[in-house]
């Protein structure tokens, strides 16, 4: 399948358009306001708890930060984690899982274990404690990216490694191996073609997982730092305040909940363009 | 099957091994456990020699760690910076998740097998289409979010009633005295709302594969070839496709255990209980090695015996591994 036909299936399909839409408004509205007021997030204005108005739409926190810059900043640093981990941890996956796959052996033993590793160690223990250990950090977004890519990684390499499994005793990889091809031919020319759609859709899945990883470390107060706003810390120190000023509280989820849902439908496009054709499903 | 059983066993003591360690050597790198007390005034040198001394700091890392291994292996899993014995420390608040942890996986399961078999049966119908709005929703919904959500609905429904039903703060009222029947009562209004959450949660995910494992079977040829020898369409759908529309469930369900018990962590820390969240949060602040390393190593059996219990049921179920 050539990519302009998946383009233009994924083209008509709404929803997963209006996630690319959305996402990249979102993330360009932050970069412009950034520009325009490069430290408006951590002004102190004199208007405290101020509920939404054309000045604040979002309202105000007690100590006066105007809440949608800080939404708008919290949401591009999370954006930015979830790039730099679906990255990472596609490359990653992709290329240990197609090796898993592809060799056996204790290539694919090891590489079993650190999966089973993820499914057996709840992967928000070995955040917390790799972030209490580096939070001193500078540039704690990108550390917290580096985190959650270890252990996101694994996921896309089951992907890549079932898909690698099924096709490796197929009769063209066995006419490949009969020219002489190399492994590496192999699995880059014949086999990973092949799971294009697989793994584009396990790295959109890895996106919102890496957003709500990123956001819940935040929460607990481990994750990006201050002075930069996060939206789970704004969550969570909104949360107090839920009561007597539930901007706080809602906005930064709401905003939250759209980014995660703009990636669900980003996928289910993706699934849908990559996918053969079926309508019931 | 109790080869199976043994071969999953044995793949999972080196995971258990290397995450421990792992845990063990980043916490005891992250800070001083006795910054607290040498920061106390008064607080004589000796004292703080000798709690060094019995938390062996002086030693290197990968030989303490050794160490605890030895007493582990025995069922002594140390004492905490303070002094407490690890294990009934751990025991303890382990009760308190696993009662939120326990209740909300059949939940979420029974949740998630209604809407997904209902929108199968009835594709693009309301329930369907109702069912994947909530279900993508769901999944898209940070779980601290959700918790805070349900948190606020349920403070607004005690204020609604006039006096607290369902409990917001706490996985028990504190000092409260009386019958049996009256804690039970009593912890069962403060268990609503976390459990809620978590099966939310669980069961958004869920729902969506149950949909799709449901349709799957309803193609499958058997199930045609049961419609064509006339069979009512209440026994095809109920006898002859969901029972294997339930097997895959079981499996998915099992690998989501360490996920839940994530999820657990931050339910607590929103609804304030005492359970094995804060008992990691405290250790992991606090540079408690022996609390955090043993809290990783009792979740990590605890999924695995659950794993092994859900690998039980895949296998009562389907006779193709049973048999294998």
């Amino acid at each position: 399948m050539g990519s302009s036909v998946v383009a233009r299936r994924f083209l008509r399909h709404r929803s997963g358009v209006l996630g690319v839409v959305a996402l990249t408004g979102l993330f360009a509205l932050a970069t412009v306001a950034g520009r325009v007021t490069p430290a408006g997030h951590r002004r102190l204005t004199t208007d405290y708890s101020q509920a939404p108005s054309l000045r604040h739409p979002m309202g105000t926190d007690a100590i006066g930060h105007d809440l949608f810059l800080q939404v708008l900043h919290g949401a591009q640093k999370s954006l930015q984690v979830a790039v730099v981990v679906t990255v990472l941890a596609t490359v990653t996956g992709t290329v240990l899982g197609a090796a898993a796959g592809y060799r056996g052996g204790w290539v694919d033993s090891v590489i079993s274990r650190l999966t089973d590793l993820v499914l057996t160690v709840p992967v928000i223990v070995v955040l917390v404690v790799a972030a209490a250990r580096l939070r001193q950090q500078r540039d704690s977004w990108l550390i917290i990216a580096l985190m959650i890519s270890v252990v996101a990684w694994p996921q896309i390499a089951r992907v890549v490694r079932a898909t690698v499994l099924s096709l490796r005793n197929r009769s063209f990889v066995t006419a490949a191996q009969g020219l002489g091809a190399s492994s590496a031919r192999i699995i880059f020319v014949d086999l990973l073609p092949n799971a294009v759609a697989a793994i584009s859709v396990s790295a959109t899945l890895t996106m919102a997982t890496a957003v709500l990883l990123e956001t819940a470390l935040s929460f607990l107060g481990l994750g990006v730092s201050a002075p930069d706003p996060s939206l789970g810390r704004l969550v969570a120190t909104g949360q107090g305040a839920a009561r007597t000023r539930p901007w706080l509280f809602y906005f930064p989820g709401i905003v939250l909940v759209s980014i995660c849902l703009c990636f669900a439908a980003i996928g289910e496009g993706l699934r849908s363009a990559l996918g053969p054709d079926d309508d019931e499903r | 099957m109790a080869r199976f059983l043994i071969r999953r066993l044995a793949h999972s003591v080196p995971v258990v091994v290397v995450s421990s360690f792992l845990v063990f050597a980043m916490v005891a790198a992250a800070g001083d456990p006795l910054a607290e007390l040498r920061s106390r005034p008064g607080v004589a040198p000796e004292t703080i020699a000798l709690r060094s001394e019995q938390l062996q700091l002086h030693k290197p890392v990968p030989e303490r760690y050794l160490g605890w291994v030895a007493r582990a292996a025995r069922g002594d899993l140390g004492t905490s910076v303070t002094g407490e014995p690890v294990a009934p420390l751990i025991l303890r608040h382990l009760g308190v998740t696993l009662r939120m942890v326990l209740l909300a996986v059949p939940l979420g399961v029974a949740g998630a097998v209604l809407i997904g078999v209902g929108s199968a049966l009835r594709p693009r119908s309301v329930l369907d289409r109702a069912g994947t709005v909530l279900s993508m929703a769901l999944v898209a919904t940070p779980v601290f979010w959700l918790a805070g959500l349900l948190k606020e609905a349920g403070v607004r429904f005690n204020e609604a009633v006039g006096r607290t039903v369902v409990f917001t703060v706490g996985e028990r009222s504190p000092g409260i005295e009386g019958s049996w029947l009256a804690m039970a009562v009593d912890r069962a209004g403060h268990l609503v709302l976390p459990t809620l959450t978590l099966a939310l949660v669980a069961m958004a995910g869920w729902s969506r594969f149950q949909r799709a494992a449901t349709i799957e079977v309803l193609h499958a040829t058997y199930v045609e070839s049961a419609r064509a020898r006339g069979l009512p369409e209440r026994r095809v759908v109920g006898v002859h496709a969901l029972r294997n529309a339930l097997i895959p469930l079981t499996a998915v369900v099992a690998t989501d255990f360490a996920a839940i018990l994530g999820g657990a962590v931050l339910v607590e820390v929103v609804f304030a209980w005492r359970g094995m969240g804060r008992l990691l949060l405290d250790a992991v602040n606090g540079s408690d090695v022996h609390v955090a390393t043993g809290w990783l190593v009792v979740t990590a059996s605890v999924v695995i015996v659950l794993n092994l219990l859900a690998d039980l049921v895949y296998a009562a179920l389907d006779p193709r591994i049973r048999d294998a």
